[in-house]
């Protein structure tokens, strides 16, 4: 007993030798060798593309590898489907949570794992061991809340517990973090030491460098379909990591003058915003952005600078005073859109370029016009807009940005993520605007484009532009920004110099706690 | 990365729907007792072998043609007007209007006139639902269906107790004046001696349909509109984002697509019947539909399409003159041909699409 007990730990958890996929010409993996030994926390680094999803997916029975083999604990295993891979003792987490929205987290939890016909006896089970669950893990959920009146940060508890639930002894992270506030990852870190304490096996993908610094024992690189190394996690470095995921030396931080303030160029006066449910977004919001600086918003998501980006792209109404350049702008009414705005010298990369800043069926070069797509130097004449010379421009511009692959006859959603950005950037930026409004501008982007985001906005900023910032990632916030207001509940809590705070003073900012309190 | 080429995409996957809603006809057919090949035969006979054949066929497909821009212009703005049939009616109206009231010199004239006053008031017919759904929410799938009954029951009263001629019994206008007569196809492509297209409908209002499908092909892929309208049918939050009006999309596009679906009349109303009947659209609004499900609502799909489904409707006229098949079994034939170009579609391409890639891994090793 003892001897086969050994011999298990002995084992690695999981253990995949010569994987390979290629889909269509495309080699998604090329010969990946991975071992994971038990009770340790893995995880896995590359850029959006590297191979890291399908990788998981081969692991969880979604693809069939070309070539390759698995072992679980030692033995060699054939996942064809995702039910062999949860008897195999795996779990997955998914980005995207695959939870029915209105079904309670109990009935989510036994959905596809009833015991027979009748639902009574599976749900009063699935409550023993949850309560058990929770008590092991510090996974606490209300067992009778309806999945979409949760939170985020809640409804991945249940994904993990879903895993638990079927016995998983080896749990996989897509990702994790996207979609979670600092404190939700906070949160969901702690539950991933106490599963390992408990003897779990956690693989963890990622494409920050800072979670995987926090979180795991070993790391593994992907890019471009090959792992290009695995090393033990205290013996790197977050550079390190970084040249090994994009082949290069990669700066980490932003290399900047000082600003070199002008004229204000965007004042806002006591500026409210009431949503359509009747509840007040903004509750008198002031500031000015003056022309060669970077306002940094601060703030955890949903306190209002989603709002306040939208009234300043004349997505949304409002009530207050804005003034462009000391012209005072319409804020509802038929002049208040988007296009009044682009008219005022304003440009916005929205928050979520998906769903608001591209047309994702549409190609490239439409989607370099779009927004601009009135504007008469993209037109043949009164009738026709100009086609074949926006294809030339889309590709000058997304040459100059290094929008890859450079085809601007390609759909806008065959680009990944980093490059869709790059597009909507080079759509506004390259418009030379007077004020350029960026919201999350590096969400889901990998760290070379980061870097090179971050360059062409602070190029931006020294040509005497003035770019107000959203983000919620306090990093970039703090190495970007000039100046840094904290918004919490849709009001300023106080403006900082970046050099002169730091992120604990911040971080109790957005989280509404006053100088006065504090 | 394309799944597969273009070709196979437009017209690889139509062709084996089609063969597979013909096989299924032939078997349906073969239940009934008659023979399928014999029937096939009459309908290709009956529809494309004799020049009169093709003067029906292109009548329908006319007809179609422009119903089927109409559901495709609205389908690119993500709207679906179901409201073809009522906005067809409506575009009759017009035609009886323009054609009994003002004296045409020449039909020339007349055809700019009747085309006018037929795109009005399909236009009109479609605002109004266009309206509610951009003001106020109301769906425009509800409203067009209800529309059609709306419009039919005006139609009713409009040629029963205003524009029925006195004495006569029967309600529908009287006939238009003869200036307004369009031109035939006998009339266009007979010689002397070798008269053809003999008493068949087809008339110039088909070029007419040519015309409004390259128009329709610039408007969605080559004007400011077209690139609105497009956006906007992809997602309302960009074309928010982009500053382009949800109202004046709406109720332009709607506008546009009630104005095609009206045209229709032109063809049914001046070209052929040359008086204003009261079911003179015959579900061709419907059939729109189905003509631009199949032509993934790009114009030249459309005209396939729509030359498709003529075909359908003059050999089914065709097999119900010559055979024991009833009309209805047309009706089957037709539901099968959408079952499987439109509905079903999914069934024959994704297993193309895996042949495809599985080819291309191959080629690539």
């Amino acid at each position: 007993m003892t001897c086969e007990g050994n011999k298990v730990s002995d084992a690695p958890a999981i253990e995949l030798k010569g994987i390979s996929k290629a889909f269509g010409p495309v080699q998604a993996n090329k010969n990946i060798s991975i071992r994971v030994m038990p009770g340790t926390i893995h995880g896995i680094i590359g850029e959006n593309g590297a191979g890291k999803s399908t990788l998981m997916s081969i692991l969880y029975g979604f693809y069939k590898a070309d070539s390759g083999e698995v072992f679980i604990n030692g033995q060699q295993t054939v996942i064809p489907d995702s039910q062999a891979a949860i008897a195999a003792g795996i779990g997955m987490v998914f980005q995207h949570f695959k939870l029915v929205q209105n079904f309670t987290v109990l009935e989510n939890i036994i959905l596809g794992a009833e015991d027979g016909g009748l639902l009574k006896p599976s749900l009063a089970k699935a409550r023993k061991s949850l309560e058990n669950l929770a008590q092991e893990y510090g996974l606490d959920v209300k067992p009778d809340a309806i999945i979409e009146e949760i939170g985020v940060g809640m409804q991945q508890r249940v994904e993990i517990l879903k895993s638990l639930y079927r016995h998983a002894e080896i749990l996989i992270l897509d990702e994790p973090t996207g979609v979670l506030t600092p404190t939700e990852a906070d949160q969901l870190f702690r539950i991933l030491a106490r599963l390992k304490k408990e003897g779990k096996t956690i693989i963890f993908i990622t494409h920050k460098l800072r979670e995987i610094m926090d979180v795991t024992d070993t790391v593994s690189v992907m890019r471009r379909g090959e792992m290009t190394a695995t090393v033990k996690t205290s013996e790197t470095s977050p550079e390190h990591l970084a040249e090994l995921m994009v082949g290069r030396k990669v700066l980490l931080r932003v290399d900047k003058a000082p600003a070199k303030p002008g004229a204000p160029v965007l004042e806002v006066e006591n500026l409210h915003v009431t949503d359509e449910d009747g509840v007040k977004r903004l509750k008198g919001i002031s500031l000015n952005v003056r022309a060669g600086e970077i306002l940094g918003i601060a703030g955890v998501a949903g306190n209002g600078q989603s709002e306040l980006l939208q009234v300043l792209g004349g997505m949304r109404n409002a009530s207050g005073i804005i003034r462009i350049n000391g012209q005072q702008i319409d804020l509802s009414g038929k002049f208040s859109n988007g296009q009044s705005r682009r008219a005022r010298s304003i440009a916005h990369v929205p928050e979520d370029r998906q769903r608001e800043g591209l047309i994702m069926e549409f190609s490239a070069w439409e989607n370099i016009a779009f927004g601009y797509h009135h504007d008469p130097a993209y037109q043949t004449n009164a009738l026709l807009m100009n086609n074949a010379g926006l294809v030339e421009l889309a590709q000058d511009k997304m040459n100059r940005f290094d929008v890859r692959p450079p085809n601007p006859r390609l759909a806008a959603k065959n680009f990944s993520g980093g490059n869709q950005q790059k597009i909507v950037l080079a759509r506004e930026i390259e418009r030379n605007p007077d004020l350029l409004l960026v919201g999350q501008p590096t969400r889901g982007v990998d760290i070379g484009a980061i870097e090179f985001i971050h360059q062409q906005l602070i190029a931006l900023r020294d040509a005497g532009k003035a770019i107000l910032l959203v983000s919620v990632e306090l990093d970039e916030i703090m190495s970007l920004s000039d100046r840094i207001a904290v918004i919490f509940d849709g009001r300023f809590m106080g403006e900082r110099l970046p050099d002169a705070t730091n992120e604990k003073e911040l971080g109790l900012l957005m989280a509404g706690v006053s100088e006065e309190a504090a | 990365m394309e799944k597969m080429p273009r070709w196979a995409d437009a017209i690889l996957v139509p062709m084996i729907s089609l063969l597979l809603a013909a096989i299924l006809s032939a078997l349906v057919i073969v239940a009934i007792g008659e023979d399928p090949w014999a029937a096939f035969k009459l309908m290709v006979q009956g529809a494309l072998m004799r020049s009169a054949g093709w003067g029906y066929t292109l009548y329908y497909t006319t007809n179609f043609i422009f119903t089927g821009l109409a559901v495709a212009v609205a389908f690119h703005a993500r709207l679906f007007n179901i409201g073809g049939e009522g906005q067809a009616m409506l575009g009759g109206l017009g035609v009886a209007l323009v054609c009994l009231y003002i004296p045409w010199p020449h039909w020339s004239l007349a055809l700019l006139g009747a085309a006018t006053g037929a795109a009005l008031f399909g236009a009109l017919w479609a605002f109004i639902p266009a309206y509610l759904q951009a003001k106020r929410g109301s769906h425009v799938v509800i409203t067009t269906i209800m529309f059609n009954y709306i419009a039919f029951s005006v139609l009713g009263y409009m040629l029963v107790n205003v524009l029925r001629p006195p004495r006569s019994m029967d309600p529908a206008t009287a006939k238009f004046p003869e200036a307004t007569h369009l031109p035939t196809f006998r009339d266009m492509f007979s010689t002397a001696d070798n008269i053809l297209f003999r008493g068949s409908p087809a008339n110039v209002t088909f070029f007419l349909a040519i015309l409004a499908c390259v128009l329709v092909w610039f408007l969605i892929w080559r004007t400011r509109l077209g690139f609105e309208i497009r956006a906007f049918g992809h997602s309302e939050t960009g074309a928010n984002y982009a500053g382009i009006s949800a109202v004046r999309i709406t109720i332009v596009t709607m506008v546009i697509s009630g104005a095609l679906a009206g045209l229709m009349a032109v063809n049914t109303t001046q070209g052929e019947a040359e008086r204003l009947v009261l079911n003179s659209t015959e579900g061709a609004g419907f059939i729109g539909i189905a003509v631009a499900l199949m032509g993934r609502n790009h114009p030249i799909g459309v005209f396939i399409a729509a030359l498709l489904f003529g075909f359908l409707y003059q050999g089914g006229a065709e097999l119900a003159l010559w055979t024991n098949i009833p009309r209805e079994l047309i009706v089957v034939i037709q539901a099968l041909v959408i079952l499987f170009t439109g509905a079903l579609d999914n069934m024959v391409r994704m297993p193309l699409e895996r042949l495809f890639l599985s080819w291309r891994r191959k080629e690539l090793r």
